[in-house]
């Protein structure tokens, strides 16, 4: 097996083709841009907040395989989060691709990254999203609080 | 001194170690030659001490060792003088040093002439200048094969300009600069010529006396030397006219509590300690490439860049980006950029590192002459004087597998 074959699995390519929560919300609470200065790929990812979290989330991904699927696995788990589980979730992926720490439970599609735990180079490409996910949140946060 | 792409490998320490290792990247970095290595070595173990600073036998031997490099360069470059030649530590502080220093003796209103197809080390240093004092900043657009649109030269120059700083060779085409046209049309209204030869070094010795620019900008890990060590090239008449950029020991002629002076160039742009072992050791891989054949050279590069495009050409919906040189007269670099609709250059260079394929995918610091092209991103193979068929036919063989991969 090549190096990269594990790395480009099925589960992969299909939640990238998938491209769950592509789109825009007609009213977020918060938005972020954000971008891989490697390569240019761009995230921009909208949330929109209602009772104790995360109602509906939307992103345009422009990215690698990588960067789509991580941003199709937000767009299927992301909503009824709240900002503290985000964070959390946040934490444990780079604790995965750094360390190898377990995925959350309820995040079990964040699995299929662990073979770029071998590859430092796209580890951004896999947290782009979450962490333009968790820029909007702040966003939305800060929007709440002057308002 | 043999040409042959097995017999010089053997001479880059990395690539003898490493039989399997296709390197396509040397545009970004080139690997480091033996002698390069071997000149930092023996500099290091016995003449390591400051220069210009010390009168003590071992520091003379470092300052012969420093000026010495400094030769080599001017030989490297046809430069009249070694006085004309100022080490950075890189072409990016070359550029940003003339930037600054030239830029000082600019006004507000007067022009600086770019293109889109400039690396951003050459766009970036304009902008800011531009915020800083007003300059008025032009670009020569690209055509829709990458070539700059020198027919709008004379319109986008104008009255007021007072340099045209492109790039020698593209970083993402391998397209050269038409300069003999650039330095007619500059030095007519008085503007001078600034070249990024970053890309260009690669290939062999350049002659700036006869480019007829003003001003030349390299890096030395670009062609087969250590990092962190450039070069500016400049008129003597032009530096001398020239204020600092940085300030510091060593750039100085005198310093009082209330003023200082300044030294002549090329030492009034070298403030602080220079990269001393990494100017010899480029002063070594600038030796040993003005000893090589390049006409052979040259020929076998064109045949692997011939043959690239040729296989690139047999993959459905790719895009070659830059001319296709195998339907067209035209030269250029043996740099090779495509896009594969659908297929991500990062995702394509995964693929190809598990081939031993070394290869950059991006936007390769070029991010306006891939927008004026119509694309992000690409992937980029870049060829020098160590490759061979081998590494042609690997990278064909595993772009196959790379399209089968990702789909």
């Amino acid at each position: 097996m090549s190096a990269s074959d594990s790395l480009y699995q099925d589960a992969i390519k299909q939640f990238a083709k998938a491209d769950h929560g592509h789109g825009q919300l007609a009213q977020a609470s918060g938005e972020s841009k954000l971008d891989n200065r490697l390569c240019g790929d761009r995230v921009r990812m909208q949330v929109a907040l209602g009772g104790d979290g995360i109602v509906a989330v939307a992103h345009e991904t422009k990215g690698c395989l990588l960067c789509r699927a991580a941003a199709s696995v937000i767009g299927v788990h992301a909503a009824g989060k709240n900002q503290a589980s985000i964070d959390a979730v946040v934490q444990a992926l780079e604790a995965m691709l750094k360390d190898g720490a377990p995925v959350p439970h309820d995040w079990p599609e964040l699995s299929m990254f662990e073979p770029a735990r071998a590859h430092v180079s796209r580890h951004k490409c896999v947290l782009l999203p979450f962490q333009a996910l968790r820029e909007a949140l702040q966003k939305s946060a800060v929007t709440d609080a002057s308002t | 001194m043999n040409a042959d792409a097995t017999a010089l490998r053997a001479e880059f320490p990395l690539l003898a170690a490493a039989p399997e290792l296709h390197y396509l990247d040397s545009a970004a970095t080139s690997q480091i030659h033996r002698s390069a290595l071997d000149a930092v070595l023996h500099h290091e173990t016995t003449s390591r001490a400051n220069v210009s600073r010390g009168t003590y036998r071992l520091a003379e031997a470092a300052d012969l060792a420093y000026e010495n490099a400094r030769r080599s360069v001017a030989r490297f470059l046809n430069a009249a003088s070694a006085d004309e030649i100022v080490f950075t530590s890189g072409a990016t502080a070359s550029l940003n040093l003339v930037a600054h220093a030239f830029g000082n003796t600019l006004q507000a209103g007067d022009r600086v002439l770019i293109s889109e197809a400039e690396h951003h080390s050459n766009f970036v240093p304009w902008q800011m200048l531009r915020d800083r004092i007003g300059i008025d900043l032009a670009v020569i657009p690209v055509t829709a094969d990458g070539r700059l649109d020198l027919a709008q030269l004379s319109e986008r120059m104008g009255s007021r300009c007072r340099l045209v700083a492109l790039t020698h060779c593209s970083n993402v085409t391998g397209e050269w600069t038409d300069v003999d046209t650039v330095v007619a049309a500059a030095h007519q209204v008085g503007a001078r010529v600034l070249l990024d030869g970053a890309q260009a070094v690669p290939h062999g010795p350049q002659d700036v006396r006869a480019l007829g620019v003003d001003f030349y900008a390299f890096s030395g890990h670009k062609c087969f030397g250590p990092g962190a060590i450039g070069v500016l090239w400049g008129r003597q008449k032009l530096l001398a006219a020239m204020p600092p950029f940085l300030g510091g020991g060593g750039m100085i002629g005198e310093v009082t509590p209330t003023r200082s002076t300044w030294a002549e160039p090329p030492h009034r742009f070298e403030a602080g300690t220079p990269p001393i072992a990494q100017a010899v050791g480029l002063g070594a891989a600038l030796d040993w490439m003005l000893s090589l054949p390049w006409p052979a050279i040259h020929a076998r590069e064109k045949a692997l860049c011939q043959a690239l495009i040729e296989g690139l050409k047999r993959i459905p919906d790719l895009r070659l980006l830059g001319i296709d040189t195998t339907t067209s007269n035209s030269k250029r670099a043996p740099i090779v950029s495509f896009d594969i609709p659908g297929l991500h250059p990062h995702d394509i260079c995964q693929v190809l590192d598990a081939h031993h394929l070394a290869l950059r995918g991006g936007h390769h610091c070029a991010q306006p002459l891939l927008a004026a092209l119509g694309v992000e991103g690409c992937t980029r193979a870049s060829i020098a004087l160590y490759n061979d068929t081998a590494d042609i036919d690997a990278l064909l063989a595993a772009l196959d597998v790379a399209r089968r991969e990702l789909t």
